[in-house]
């Protein structure tokens, strides 16, 4: 058996792993499986190592420590973010009682599931990615890649330590399940169906990083105001991290349309795509079904697990505490979209049902920016061309508006017609044959493909054409 | 008045009696009721007409005990009243209608549990019952009489027996009555539906004709008959004439608000987790060679009491406390020689009388309202007898492999099955509870059979069926821990509803019918309005005005 100082060493954590004889048990037995997953749905490019930061521990200097790894060997850490001892419960029914440092009995169940939902996320997302290391357009990219893929893989040993150190036998199973089920596979797959599809493409990835790995970051804003302190503790350590992954996709989108708008204006052209650029209007449309199945994510428009939790104290609103009500919502109401008469609308419903829409409300805020960033490129290009967000009804398969289809603008449409159309709004196969052709692999140092611009900063102060990845 | 009055205690003895009088002459008992009508157990009503409350059941199962453990010699019991108009009105309405819920349902299950062990007396004991009515017999009176064997009724032209709690109460003859008028006496049941719809009752010739009674006397021969009938009913016994009875000595118990401890057993009290902690010890000496040298510190009857009088005390005492963990302490090889004695001389008066308490017993913790969880720990002894503990469970914890650290010395945690655990003690089903927990898979049970007497760590006790989880010492605390509040967390009415259905797979007997569809009805109908409401039949009677009834059916 490894010794204490080995443990900090080898999985680097603040939660006194050392001491503890029962967690250091369940962990060593997953590890393994861990690594295998790793070796065998973790990413196909073989690399000899790559410039990497690393978390050791949650303060300043300690979360982000960088060199050169070789990814196998990354010390996939568990953080909480510092307990703070005084903390109280900010909402529900037991507003105001010290948080929760166990998991209330009572409980156990809903939190387990809320667990597993979020775990089942981050190994899935790996899953997805796992083919892109191939068609890199720059080594800097295929460095964020990679950083994006061994961060999930920290969050997943984050949620496996939760179902490890509080929920028991049962934990320990669910915590192999996440393992055993994988994105798309027919047998077991990932529990959301957006974790389901692959991410075929660099311009696939930065949206995925941009839209979906936003909706993590809103769920995780909500289990961050957990009455259950360690989940808290460990969703706010996340959020760090996630943050970058946003970044990804947004310079990542950034450094595509100024491509696209410097060949624009170049040949003073609507469509780039005869100029190895990916056309703007093909940006437009995966940028509208990362947007909609995004929105998905958030589930129907009114849920009464969620209003539930949230009485329970188990999973808060976004900015729980910048809210100016009664953190209980017992009499409230909210507006959530609705189909009335057949037309697109809103209905009022009691505010702790109508939960999820206030998230996704949050969420759609938030999306906007990126959205607005992108088209100061374009003006700044001075183009008059303009990326904008679907309307909440296009393309839903979820919710309110699962049943009937819109166009972008929020026009109604018949099925039939929809069928014909939706060919103008989302990818077609003949505009993913175009991108694919474009994604042909960068590997040497300071060089990059020709659709997309270089990024405007190095890593950690490093040059673009530092050597990120030594491939195997 | 009901569970926010004094503590009720179940212990009692003949000197201390205000509702009964006792008299043994030879092998006949009489079991006179003369109820106080300031007995009560609480303030408010007047118990009149030998009208009955839980305090007047108490005496009555002291009663039923001693005259099994103490009279070996009595082999007929005259039950009759020793008032001179009346046998017996029944439950004290007002005292019914002005108790909660809660008290009336656990009123009703002792008074049927109470009423089975007369039944298990006559069938099993060898001490019949005959009931001697020498006045009316209505309601809970008459239900009463049904369960004796041999039922006289005084034909006086107005002594009848009657079941009014329809007609009059708008609630059911709820402790038996329903059940065995139709199961036991075998009166057709358009009779049956006639009689329980008629207040008056039924008497003379015609209670006969219709099976309600076996016999009816007139007054002047009335004493006369009843002894011959109790000579000839003592005639069938199997009893010994010349054995000495054991005398229930006082329990050793002592109860605060946190614990209730006895010698063998002992409850500590989580009301903040609204859990009780019960821990049944071991024998801590060699058993007696033989039957002779039983008294009432042979461990199984001791034990057996302990247990018994801290079901009945948690049940009516501690309503909060919505779950029961159960454990066993001490030695196994003990417990085995216990049972080996038990099992060698079961046809002995005595060893045969223990092992009826015991089963009736483990009967009551089937039928109590507490999730059942069992923890089986090292220096556990679940074996035989205590077994059935774990098996009555509704869930079972058994530690794979030992605690570590300081003060743990005993090996892992063993449980044994032996020959009690296969059809000596049958829960009120008719089965034991190894066929009860293997109902249908017979392959299973002869498995388990098939390992009697082999002590089973937990992994081979969770291969064979017997225990539900297995953690080891670094999950148990916590595991432990979360089944106990996940169950606090539930509906107590739900869960009594699904431990109640679930706990009795197999065949339906009188019993079970008793317990499951007469009490599910009845405490149907004690929450419903027409019953209990303002304007119910409950609360307007004996107001002199009529219940006000929501006509609908439901
Ligand atoms: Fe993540
Ligand atoms: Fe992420």
């Amino acid at each position: 058996m490894p010794t204490a100082a080995d443990y900090a060493d080898k999985i680097p954590n603040n939660v006194g792993l050392q001491e503890d004889l029962r967690l250091q048990r369940a962990l060593e037995s997953w590890q393994p499986n861990f690594l295998n997953w790793w070796d065998s749905m973790g990413p196909a490019l073989p690399a000899r190592d790559v410039y990497l930061r690393t978390a050791v521990n949650v303060g300043r200097e300690g979360w982000a420590q960088f060199g050169h790894v070789a990814m196998r060997d990354y010390r996939w850490g568990i953080f909480l973010a510092e307990r703070d001892p005084g903390r109280v419960i900010g909402f529900g029914e037991h507003k105001g009682e010290p948080a929760w440092t166990k998991v209330p009995g009572e409980y156990r169940s809903e939190l387990r599931r809320l667990l597993v939902v979020q775990g089942d996320t981050e190994p899935a997302s790996v899953e997805q990615q796992r083919n892109l290391g191939a068609t890199a357009p720059s080594l800097y990219d295929l460095r964020n890649l990679f950083q994006v893929n061994v961060e999930e893989g920290r969050h997943l040993w984050a949620m496996v330590y939760l179902l490890h150190a509080y929920f028991g036998r049962e934990g320990r199973e669910e915590a192999d399940d996440l393992l055993r089920r994988n994105s798309g596979s027919a047998e077991s797959p990932r529990i959301l169906g957006a974790f389901n599809e692959e991410t075929p493409d660099w311009l696939s990835f930065f949206m995925f990083t941009y839209f979906t790995d936003r909706d993590g970051k809103y769920q995780l804003g909500t289990l961050k105001e957990s009455a259950f302190d360690p989940l808290s503790r460990t969703c706010e350590f996340m959020l760090k991290e996630e943050a970058h992954h946003m970044m990804v996709g947004t310079t990542g989108v950034d450094r595509i349309v100024e491509r696209t708008a410097a060949l624009m204006v170049e040949h003073d052209t609507d469509d780039a795509g005869p100029y190895g650029a990916i056309p703007l209007f093909v940006i437009q449309k995966y940028l509208n079904f990362h947007y909609s199945v995004s929105l998905d994510l958030f589930g129907g428009e009114t849920s009464t697990n969620v209003a539930n939790y949230y009485t329970a104290g188990l999973k808060g609103r976004w900015m729980e505490d910048r809210r100016a009500d009664d953190h209980k919502l017992t009499d409230d109401g909210i507006w959530v979209d609705a189909l009335v008469d057949g037309e697109l609308a809103q209905t009022e419903v009691p505010a702790l049902t109508g939960l999820n829409s206030d998230l996704r409300r949050e969420y759609i805020a938030d999306c906007q920016g990126g959205v607005s960033r992108w088209n100061k490129i374009l003006a700044q290009a001075g183009l008059p061309q303009r990326l904008k967000l679907p309307h909440v009804a296009f393309n839903r398969k979820v919710g309110a508006f699962a049943g009937i289809e819109a166009t972008p603008d929020g026009a109604l449409l018949p099925a039939g017609e929809w069928e014909r159309r939706q060919g103008e709004w989302l990818p077609t196969d003949v505009d993913k044959t175009h991108v694919r052709s474009l994604m042909r692999p960068v590997r040497e140092r300071g060089k990059i493909a020709a659709w997309i611009a270089p990024p405007r900063h190095g890593i950690n102060g490093r040059p673009f054409d530092f050597e990120y990845v030594h491939l195997a | 008045m009901g569970d926010d009055g004094e503590r009720v205690s179940f212990q009692t003895c003949p000197e201390q009696y205000r509702h009964w009088r006792l008299r043994v002459d030879g092998e006949v008992a009489t079991l006179a009721m003369d109820v106080a009508e300031d007995g009560g157990l609480r303030a408010g009503y007047e118990l009149k007409l030998n009208s009955y409350d839980l305090g007047v059941d108490i005496e009555l199962h002291d009663a039923v005990q001693r005259l099994r453990f103490e009279h070996p010699a009595v082999r007929t019991v005259v039950l009759t009243s020793a008032k001179d108009k009346v046998f017996c009105a029944g439950a004290n309405i007002k005292m019914l209608a002005s108790s909660p819920h809660s008290w009336k349902v656990n009123f009703c299950k002792f008074t049927n549990e109470t009423r089975n062990g007369i039944e298990d007396a006559s069938e099993h004991g060898g001490q019949a019952y005959l009931a001697a009515l020498n006045g009316p017999a209505s309601g809970g009176g008459y239900e009463l009489a049904l369960a004796c064997d041999y039922l006289m009724l005084v034909d006086d032209r107005s002594s009848m027996v009657s079941l009014p709690e329809l007609p009059l109460l708008g609630v059911l003859p709820g402790t038996g009555g329903l059940t065995r008028v139709t199961d036991k006496r075998h009166v057709r049941k358009d009779l049956a539906d006639y009689f329980s719809t008629k207040s008056e009752g039924v008497g003379g010739a015609r209670a006969a004709a219709w099976k309600l009674v076996d016999e009816v006397v007139p007054r002047s021969k009335w004493d006369e008959a009843v002894a011959a009938r109790a000579a000839e009913l003592a005639a069938g016994s199997a009893r010994p004439a010349d054995a000495t009875g054991v005398k229930l000595t006082p329990l050793c118990k002592e109860r605060t608000d946190d614990a209730i401890s006895y010698r063998y057993v002992r409850a500590e009290l989580d009301h903040d987790r609204r859990a009780a902690a019960i821990t049944v010890r071991g024998p801590d000496r060699e058993p007696p060679a033989g039957p002779e040298g039983i008294d009432a510190d042979f461990w199984p009857l001791a034990m057996t009491r302990e247990l018994d009088d801290l079901i009945l005390d948690l049940r009516t005492n501690e309503t909060g406390l919505g779950i029961w963990t159960l454990r066993t302490q001490g030695d196994l090889a003990l417990v085995l020689a216990y049972d080996k004695l038990l099992l060698e001389y079961r046809e002995n008066w005595l060893v045969k009388e223990v092992l009826l308490y015991a089963k009736r017993t483990l009967k009551r913790l089937d039928v109590t309202s507490r999730s059942l969880i069992a923890l089986i720990e090292p220096g556990s002894c679940f074996a035989g007898l205590l077994l059935e503990l774990a098996l009555a469970a509704d869930r079972s914890f058994q530690l794979d492999g030992v605690f570590t650290g300081t003060g743990h010395v005993a090996g892992p945690a063993a449980i044994t099955v032996t020959g009690l655990n296969t059809g000596l003690l049958p829960m009120g089903n008719g089965l034991s509870r190894l066929a009860t927990r293997f109902f249908g898979d017979k392959k299973a049970l002869d498995l388990v059979i098939g390992q009697v007497g082999t002590a089973l760590t937990a992994r081979a006790a969770a291969g064979l069926g017997l225990v539900t989880f297995t953690p080891d010492a670094l999950d148990w605390d916590e595991e432990v821990r979360i089944a106990i509040e996940e169950r606090a967390s539930f509906s107590p009415d739900a869960l009594t509803g699904m431990e109640a259905n679930y706990r009795f797979a197999g065949p339906e007997t009188m019993e079970t019918k008793i317990f499951g569809r007469l009490t599910a009805w009845q405490n149907w109908i004690f929450n419903r309005p027409n019953a209990v409401g303002p304007d119910g039949a409950l609360r307007k009677y004996g107001t002199g005005q009529r219940a006000d009834f929501d006509r609908n059916r439901v």
